[in-house]
């Protein structure tokens, strides 16, 4: 496989995976706004920090509204992540890739960014974003599974998963990193109603709500949620999950092609050093220095992907 | 000009049913016209979903872009496409051996039949091909040869694409879009196939490897993905299971052309190229290109590569090299063409030029470099304006032109909005050429100019395309 195509199979899957959490998190926002009956303009902030798009937003905009940031994050062309920008970006590097993907992932791909190209032509008005969270949702959750049903397990594959859960484990980091603070065991604050609704901002952000209720009931308490989002061996979001799934398409390519890289250690490194403690020691450690060092390991170990994997000259 | 002017490929020109198309046309005679207008709305969404577009230079906002397909099949019978495949045989041989003797001895010029001049001062011509023998003695891997009709045995070469000739994905993918929405047609009607295109090209292609590739390696060198023709390169790849390569891929690596995987640089042995030879390498050609592969031509000068197709035959499909094909066929095949040329005159000469200028309402003037349409002038749909600036342009370059009589081509019906109408067509075969043989799909590419009484097909100015069939007689 060229080293060319590596690099669009990653990024394609990479802003597909970017795409479906920016219209989670603008999902999660408006259903917040509906909620909540004092103004919600602060909430906005944190989920364009979530998304990593906050700055870019600020620098464009005199003040923050609710109807601004939604377009910010779904239309906005100024910003690479907003989510017309990664659906389009996927289906370039889907076109630039055309010879490693099946007939059906194509068409998925294309059919994807036409119809949401389509619903996010104008702006989407308040009447319309639930239709057009919907049509990116279920678009992106389309590739991905012709994706699954079609394509072969080989390179091409792993390169699809490991760009998908990079920018998974990236997300829910981010989103855990924003919010720590309303996780942390503190007296005063533990059952006011306040951090309920942000409990649930972040289970929402990452479409957890069901599955931690199976889990845990309806009582949940922040250590709970913590814990399930970041070990959690069940749930498909948590960076525990994310990272052993990173390892393991890392491991593949390595017998695949019977080399061993400084990108498998790397892996290796990131799964025994972040994933062999349990919560309390997390805790212990700082929950925000225990974060903002799993995004440091992975923005490392993307670049070193790209290196081992000659993705450029 | 009145429409009883032309010849058409389904009615003649009296009005009576040809025979090629009597089973269609009793198939048709069952059919409703708001289904086919449904089919015709379907048969777009099929293309648009499948990406099948092209890239029109210069509009930013449209940069991808569907060709118009026509649902109307355009029908060639068994006899008649036997005539033609053999005239197209002898042709793309005799280019071959004039591509060989131009870059050798030069037979053809010391006989007399062409003037030097039309060889040393053509910018087609490559001196750096000068003596080079290509791997398996194959020039033009991959022809196209442009046919249009006039009448009922009437058929003219009106062009030659000896280059990269493209168009072959549409011949394809209207196939496959037709056995999709009419499958029917194609039990009652015995149509040669073409899927098998792809195949016949990779092995083609392999048969020219240079010598010691056991199981050579093939790839197709693309510019990228904004040139107009990038849905055709990767098509062509994904069809023949191969790499789509571009020039920041490859790199000379222990003298041979390689290009850059996950697991290092991995050789290859035939490129069929779909970059012009100007940009194929930046230390022999020219020095700013970022498409091509800097050394790749002393590669090849080594016999360790296979361009496809060679560099530098360009200069057999020039279009003042056209007008002396019919000698040239003569001259390295020994027999009389089969295909006749159109009548071209050659404005570098003053007497046809004196001509070309006392007539130009009634003629088509082309460029000798030009393609897609781009530059001509169409003497009997050009304002007086036009006429006036032309006239300026041939006397400012007269080299630059050709001009040929305006012809009547065929027409076969469309599907519009009311019903059939006859549109102009013309016919693009393809053509593969190795050791082993000389291989011509059945059909080819039909353009067809959708404007009511156009004469242009090119799909850079608004043409479209038909499924072609060949029946089996």
């Amino acid at each position: 496989m060229l080293g060319k195509t590596a690099n669009g199979l990653f990024w394609m899957y990479r802003s597909l995976e970017r795409a479906e959490n920016t219209s989670r998190l603008v999902e999660t926002g408006q259903r917040i706004a509906l909620t909540r009956l004092d103004s919600s303009v602060g909430e906005w902030i944190s989920i364009m920090q979530t998304a990593g798009v906050a700055d870019g937003y600020l620098a464009r905009h005199e003040e923050v509204t609710k109807e601004s940031a939604i377009d910010w994050m779904l239309r906005a062309r100024d910003n690479p992540s907003s989510v017309l920008s990664t659906i389009s970006a996927a289906r370039q590097n889907a076109r630039l890739v055309r010879t490693a993907l099946t007939h059906d992932v194509w068409e998925a791909m294309n059919r994807c960014y036409m119809q949401v190209r389509e619903r996010l032509a104008r702006k989407v008005g308040e009447r319309d974003l639930p239709a057009a969270i919907d049509c990116i949702q279920q678009h992106t959750a389309l590739v991905r599974g012709t994706t699954q049903g079609t394509m072969l397990r080989n390179d091409i594959f792993n390169f699809a998963r490991i760009g998908t859960y990079l920018e998974r484990a990236d997300n829910i980091s981010r989103i855990l990193d924003v919010k720590y603070y309303v996780l942390l065991p503190s007296v005063n604050s533990v059952g006011s109603s306040i951090d309920n609704v942000q409990w649930e901002t972040i289970l929402r952000a990452v479409s957890a709500r069901g599955g931690f209720r199976m889990v845990h009931g309806s009582q949940a308490s922040p250590v709970d949620i913590a814990r399930f989002l970041i070990l959690d061996r069940r749930m498909p979001r948590s960076l525990r999950f994310s990272i052993t799934k990173i390892r393991d398409n890392l491991t593949y390519l390595g017998s695949d092609y019977g080399v061993h890289h400084p990108s498998h250690a790397q892996a290796d490194t990131l799964v025994r050093r972040f994933m062999s403690h349990d919560i309390d020691s997390i805790f212990e450690y700082g929950l925000h220095e225990y974060l903002q060092d799993i995004l440091a390991a992975l923005a490392a170990l993307g670049h070193q992907i790209e290196i081992d994997y000659r993705f450029y000259e | 000009m009145s429409e009883r002017q032309f010849f058409d490929e389904m009615w003649g020109r009296g009005g009576t049913l040809r025979q090629p198309y009597g089973r269609f046309q009793s198939w048709l005679e069952g059919e409703d016209i708001a289904r086919l207008r449904a089919k015709q709305r379907e048969a777009e969404e099929v293309f648009r979903l499948t990406g099948i577009t092209f890239n029109v230079y210069g509009r930013a906002e449209a940069e991808e872009r569907l060709i118009p397909f026509d649902i109307i099949p355009r029908i060639i019978s068994g006899r008649e496409w036997q005539r033609l495949s053999r005239g197209i045989e002898q042709r793309v041989r005799a280019i071959n051996a004039f591509l060989y003797d131009i870059y050798h001895r030069q037979e053809i010029i010391r006989a007399g039949r062409i003037p030097e001049e039309a060889i040393a001062r053509n910018d087609a011509f490559l001196p750096q091909m000068i003596g080079v023998k290509p791997p398996g003695g194959t020039y033009t891997h991959i022809v196209g040869i442009d046919l249009v009709r006039t009448g009922d045995d009437q058929f003219y070469v009106l062009e030659d694409n000896a280059r990269t000739p493209s168009g072959v994905s549409y011949m394809l993918e209207n196939r496959e879009t037709m056995l999709q929405m009419f499958p029917e047609l194609f039990s009652q009607n015995r149509v040669q196939p073409v899927q098998s295109y792809p195949t016949d090209l990779r092995r083609s292609l392999a048969a020219c490897a240079p010598n010691g590739a056991d199981t050579p390696t093939v790839a197709v060198l693309t510019p990228g993905i904004y040139n107009s023709a990038y849905f055709e390169h990767a098509f062509l790849a994904d069809q023949m299971g191969v790499e789509l390569v571009e020039g920041h891929d490859l790199r000379v690596v222990d003298g041979k052309v390689a290009m850059r995987t996950t697991q290092g640089y991995q050789p290859i042995d035939v490129l069929y190229r779909r970059v012009d030879d100007d940009f194929l390498d930046p230390l022999n050609f020219n020095p700013d290109s970022a498409l091509g592969i800097p050394g790749i031509m002393d590669v090849y000068r080594a016999g360790r590569i296979t361009i496809a197709n060679a560099p530098g035959t360009g200069i057999a499909d020039d279009k003042a090299i056209y007008s002396y094909m019919p000698d040239i066929v003569e001259f390295y095949t020994g027999e009389k063409a089969i295909l006749e040329n159109v009548p071209t005159w050659r404005c570098s000469e003053p007497d046809a030029l004196a001509y070309v200028l006392d007539n130009l309402a009634e003629l088509v003037v082309k460029e000798v470099h030009g393609s897609g349409g781009y530059g001509m002038l169409i003497g009997p749909a050009a304002t007086r304006k036009d006429l006036a600036e032309f006239k300026a342009k041939l006397k400012a370059r007269p080299g630059n032109y050709i001009a040929q009589p305006t012809l009547s081509l065929s027409t076969v019906p469309i599907f519009t909005r009311n019903g059939l109408a006859p549109r102009h067509v013309d016919l693009r075969p393809f053509v593969l050429v190795s050791p082993q043989g000389i291989n011509i799909t059945p059909g080819g590419l039909t353009r067809v100019a959708i404007k009511k009484g156009s004469l242009v097909v090119n799909s850079s100015q608004g043409g479209g395309t038909k499924d072609t069939w060949v029946l089996e007689d």
